[in-house]
């Protein structure tokens, strides 16, 4: 096996090209798992741990980028200080924050990344449905250029992604939440435990939509996109965007069935696919109550304004 | 190939490493320092934390090139030079939180990590901060006497140190 420890992006391209082979490793967290109990012998193991272009993140015209060797912990912001919510990232997307936080434990957290994350491309990846919800798309790049790639067109089976062989993951774009996003996953316990079923809910003040993720429940990470649909609808039709008014039970109820209906589980050792389903219509129906709260709380419908003026931010800034 | 890295200070290097090999690998078999302890090889039980340019991971999940230059604290760093324990190992010995030991050092480098950051935890925060390190024999009962002991005895001290 060889090590490649390209310094740059345009060398870890060039690396990558040449071996299309070449297994990329950034916080480790899965790939050694692979290679410590001999699942995998890659030719070559390609280290992105100094290709500056991939670290850190930045707001750019209303939109975040986060670099793909992001970490868990810089997601959260627990390494921040006693304050982590007064801090950038957290603050900045509540739910991706809230994902990570149940990823493993500080060690892994400490190292795992986001991009990682994604290239694993696994059912139960725990980023996947806060990214979904919230729009994201994924930059690839290879030296033949790069692209953007939507979030919902990334996953094309178990552990497959769009990515090509010659191609790295670069960095996560986000449009800057204009409203609240919440996250849940269910587990053995809260910490070191791969999800059992997992959801991501977004809601979009700003475009007036609302947006999905499942996760652990079908061969790749899901959108529940009826329940959108839905969900969007039933708001839009009782001016519940304006008023911040109650929701329905029935509309509560009604969207957690769709993002059950969604779902495409099956039977593993960490749970029967009629669990797994059950527990969706069960987060979905408590993450829209919590959402919902957040977004009466936030103000929105008291800020004088008609209607969502577009630009993005204004509640989480305000809040 | 070789790595070089600091390692408690101290330059270490280690010839003829297999890139595929771990961190904990190479520090337990090359570098002579078995403070580190192999479990589970899969992140799960933490009983290879290990500061990696001061910040706790598994030593088991970085492969032996990424430490290439890198600054590494194991269990066997914590200690003062003239050998005497940090107050976080010796709260561990007068408070029971060690009986066979295994987990111990993972357990002194998050216990560390942790009262460095925040000199006044709440249990909470201990027990998230513990989160990723597996003890079968305490219940952890005693691990948690041992980091409020050794949190307060630093408080007093003014100051985790390194």
């Amino acid at each position: 096996m060889e090590f490649l420890q390209p310094p740059s992006l345009a060398e870890a391209l060039a690396a990558k090209a040449a071996n299309p082979d070449a297994l990329p490793i950034a916080g480790g967290t899965d790939v050694m798992v692979e290679l410590n109990f001999a699942r995998r012998r890659p030719p070559i193991l390609l280290d992105l741990t100094r290709v500056p272009e991939l670290a850190g993140w930045s707001l750019q015209d209303g939109r975040l980028r986060l670099g793909a060797a992001v970490t868990y912990a810089e997601l959260t912001g627990e390494r921040d200080g006693r304050s982590p919510v007064a801090h950038g990232l957290g603050r900045l997307l509540p739910g991706l924050a809230m994902a990570a936080r149940t990823v493993g434990s500080p060690q892994i957290r400490n190292r795992g990344t986001i991009g990682g994350n994604l290239g694993s491309a696994s059912p139960a990846g725990d980023c996947h449905p806060s990214l979904l919800a919230a729009g994201a798309e994924i930059e690839v790049a290879s030296s033949r250029g790069a692209r953007l790639i939507p979030i919902d067109g990334f996953f094309t089976g178990v552990k497959r992604s769009a990515l090509a062989p010659d191609e790295l993951i670069t960095a996560i774009w986000i449009t800057r939440p204009s409203g609240p996003e919440q996250f849940a996953k269910i587990g053995t316990r809260n910490a070191m435990v791969i999800a059992v079923a997992a959801f991501g809910l977004a809601l979009h003040p700003g475009r007036r939509s609302v947006g999905t993720g499942i996760g652990s429940a079908a061969p790749t990470p899901v959108r529940a996109r009826e329940a959108e649909i839905f969900l969007a609808a039933a708001l839009e039709e009782a001016s519940l965007w304006d008023t911040g008014g109650a929701l329905k039970e029935s509309v509560v109820t009604e969207f957690g069935t769709l993002v059950g209906a969604a779902s495409r589980p099956i039977d593993d050792v960490r749970g029967t696919a009629a669990y797994r389903r059950h527990a969706l219509v069960v987060l979905a129906r408590r993450t829209l109550a919590w959402a919902w709260t957040d977004y009466q709380r936030s103000g929105y419908q008291r800020s004088g304004h008609s209607g969502p003026t577009g630009s993005a931010g204004t509640v989480a800034e305000e809040g | 190939m070789r790595v070089t890295a600091t390692v408690n200070g101290v330059q270490h290097e280690a010839d003829d490493v297999w890139p595929g090999e771990s961190l904990l690998f190479v520090l337990r078999d090359r570098m002579g320092l078995p403070g580190s302890k192999n479990a589970c090889e899969q992140g799960e039980c933490g009983s290879c934390t290990v500061y990696l340019d001061g910040v706790p991971v598994c030593a088991c999940l970085v492969a032996a090139g990424q430490a290439q230059g890198r600054d590494i604290v194991t269990v066997e760093g914590l200690a003062g030079n003239d050998g005497s324990l940090h107050p976080v190992q010796q709260a561990f010995i007068e408070a029971g939180a060690v009986q066979c030991g295994f987990c111990t050092p993972g357990l002194l480098v998050a216990a560390h990590d942790l009262l460095a950051r925040d000199p006044d935890p709440a249990d909470a925060d201990v027990r998230e901060a513990l989160a990723g390190n597996l003890c079968r024999c305490t219940g952890y009962e005693k691990i948690l006497d041992a980091v409020r002991l050794a949190a307060a005895r630093l408080r007093g001290s003014g100051g985790a140190g390194a």
